[in-house]
């Protein structure tokens, strides 16, 4: 039996030419990211200054 | 002594409602607030109320006693009609209301006032698709819904149910989406449909489900903003590629450009963008329905109906908008209103979702039989709380006397808003999608190509976006009980 590549197992569940085929799915290292406490940590500190930027703009 | 009566304690009208008696208590002026809802609710999270994540007491509370500190008047009542121009009986402008609570349920009362703030929300009009309501106005039995507290915690039960059945061996068909053509408060249900995977993940049944999005978008990730335009890794990422990227990491499946036209028993039946009619099974469904006005009916002085003056065919209040009809093409954010104030009648002024919008803002489609299928725009959240904030800004400022017209602005063409999809609520597990998007309008004139501000309109997934989500639900509620500090925390 083929050895299945690493990546690969994050994109198994994909059918080729299905409509899920036809966007972006996150590797390992994307999804590692997203639940790493350090990175996300940096990562609220900049959505919340994203926000701030954005309510200040809004209001008239 | 005047009164400002604010119809509606919903995200826009309460936060107009305690701005106007904050900064009118040192003053002879009234603040009456009318609603028929003895609770308030922080919409956003019903959604952990429906997958069971949260009680109803963690997003309601109790509204006369924060009235009662804030020194506004409560009537526990829904409003019926206005007469802008007053009656036979007297020039003042009156609002007619019926109570449906505080031990007078059923009773009239006319309140006059000197400025109105139509913030009525909308009505869930879920009799607009067969089967989806029951008939008499309210949720039918087929299918779900997260749009009231009440109506998650339902969605909590059936869920847990079905999970049950799963855990016996049984496979289950899950369909979450719109539940009509003309939708709005996509956002709600998908982020409903993540966090019910979430949920059948860690009830280890996820292998057992087959999960279907339906929506009347015309592509994933429209949110009836006509989609949206991120920079990521260096490149201009439309939100379709985004949304479907969700979908797709999870398994989901999608149906867009539909119109949900009836609702069975574990089936519905709709019609395509292509014209193509078909069915869809379920086991469990939550399809939100489509808004429409509360109903309120508007007589001039001599009693005349004069509804169709105040408020547009579909129940929303006119404001300053420019409702000539005209073809996308056509369609600019100078169409959307700014003041917020009726062009007849220059005391009343609508925020949130009791106005009515000028157009869409995605582009209108219909489908080869005719059917229009389009998202109806969004304006819950963020830019409610925003609107109510300016209008009674303004508002406070003509009754001081300081100036005869509106001193502040809320156009949707000039704001951005945020927007927060969880996936789950725990802290270390789950991740969420936070977006931002300036302004709501597209203006591509300004930003042409994608008539967003790339730099102000973002969108990230990760466990920081739960945190912003939790963040977010302890402030605004905070905020809403008007707790030291409230006025620090911005809309």
């Amino acid at each position: 039996m083929a050895e299945i590549n690493k990546e690969s197992k994050h994109v198994k569940h994909v059918e080729p030419y299905s409509p899920q085929s036809g966007t972006m799915i996150p590797l390992g290292t994307q999804k590692f990211l997203r639940t790493c406490v350090l990175w996300q940590l940096i990562r609220f500190v900049a959505i919340n200054i994203k926000m701030t930027i954005l309510i200040v703009k809004s209001h008239h | 002594m005047a009164r400002l009566v604010i119809l509606g304690a919903g995200v826009a009208g309460h936060t107009a409602a305690s701005f106007a008696a904050k900064w009118l208590s040192e003053t002879e002026d009234e603040v009456v607030v009318v609603t028929p809802n003895a609770l308030w609710n922080w919409i956003p999270s019903n959604i952990w109320v429906g997958v069971g994540e949260m009680a109803k007491e963690e997003v309601t509370f109790d509204l006369a006693p924060v009235y009662e500190k804030a020194g506004a008047i409560y009537k526990q009542a829904k409003a019926v009609s206005i007469n802008p121009e007053g009656s036979a009986d007297t020039n003042k402008s009156f609002v007619t209301i019926e109570f449906t609570g505080q031990d007078k349920e059923g009773e009239s009362e006319n309140i006059e006032y000197d400025y109105l703030i139509n913030a009525t929300g909308p009505k869930l009009n879920f009799d607009a698709t067969p089967g989806l309501g029951d008939g008499n106005g309210h949720l039918g039995e087929h299918t779900v819904s997260v749009c009231t507290a009440d109506h998650a915690i339902h969605a909590s039960h059936v869920l847990d149910e079905t999970i049950e059945q799963m855990r016996k061996g049984e496979r289950k068909k899950f369909l979450i989406g719109t539940g009509h053509g003309m939708c709005t408060c996509q956002g709600a249900a998908f982020e409903y449909i993540f966090n019910i995977e979430h949920k059948l993940k860690e009830e280890g049944v996820r292998d057992m489900a087959d999960m279907t999005w339906i929506s009347n978008e015309s592509f994933l990730g429209d949110f009836g903003m006509g989609g949206l335009h991120f920079n990521m890794g260096g490149f201009v990422t439309s939100s379709k590629v985004f949304a479907e990227s969700l979908y797709a990491e999870r398994g989901m499946d999608w149906i867009i450009g539909a119109h949900v036209n009836k609702v069975e028993a574990g089936k519905v039946t709709y019609e395509t963008l292509d014209g193509e009619i078909d069915e869809q099974e379920f086991d469990f469904a939550m399809l939100i329905p489509p808004f429409a006005g509360v109903g309120l009916k508007a007589y001039n002085k001599a009693g005349e109906d004069i509804t169709d003056t105040v408020f547009a065919p579909n129940g929303f209040m006119k404001v300053d908008a420019d409702y000539t009809a005209k073809p996308y093409e056509e369609w600019l954010p100078s169409d959307w209103p700014r003041t917020l104030q009726n062009p007849t009648y220059k005391n009343m002024f609508a925020v949130g979702i009791a106005f009515a919008p000028p157009h869409p803002i995605s582009k209108p489609m219909k489908s080869p039989n005719g059917t229009p299928i389009i998202p109806t725009p969004p304006r819950t959240g963020m830019p409610s709380a925003m609107m109510g904030k300016a209008v009674v800004s303004s508002i406070v400022d003509m009754m001081k006397g300081k100036t005869t017209e509106p001193t502040h602005t809320s156009s949707m063409a000039e704001m951005g808003a945020a927007c927060v999809a969880s996936a789950g609520k725990g802290l270390f597990s789950g991740t969420a999608a936070a977006m931002t998007v300036f302004p709501i309008v597209p203006d591509f004139k300004k930003y042409p190509g994608t008539g967003r501000d790339i730099n102000g309109t973002t969108g990230e997934i990760g466990l920081a976006a739960h945190w912003v989500k939790h963040l977010l639900h302890h402030a605004f509620i905070w905020k809403a009980k008007l707790k030291p500090g409230w006025t620090l925390i911005p809309e």
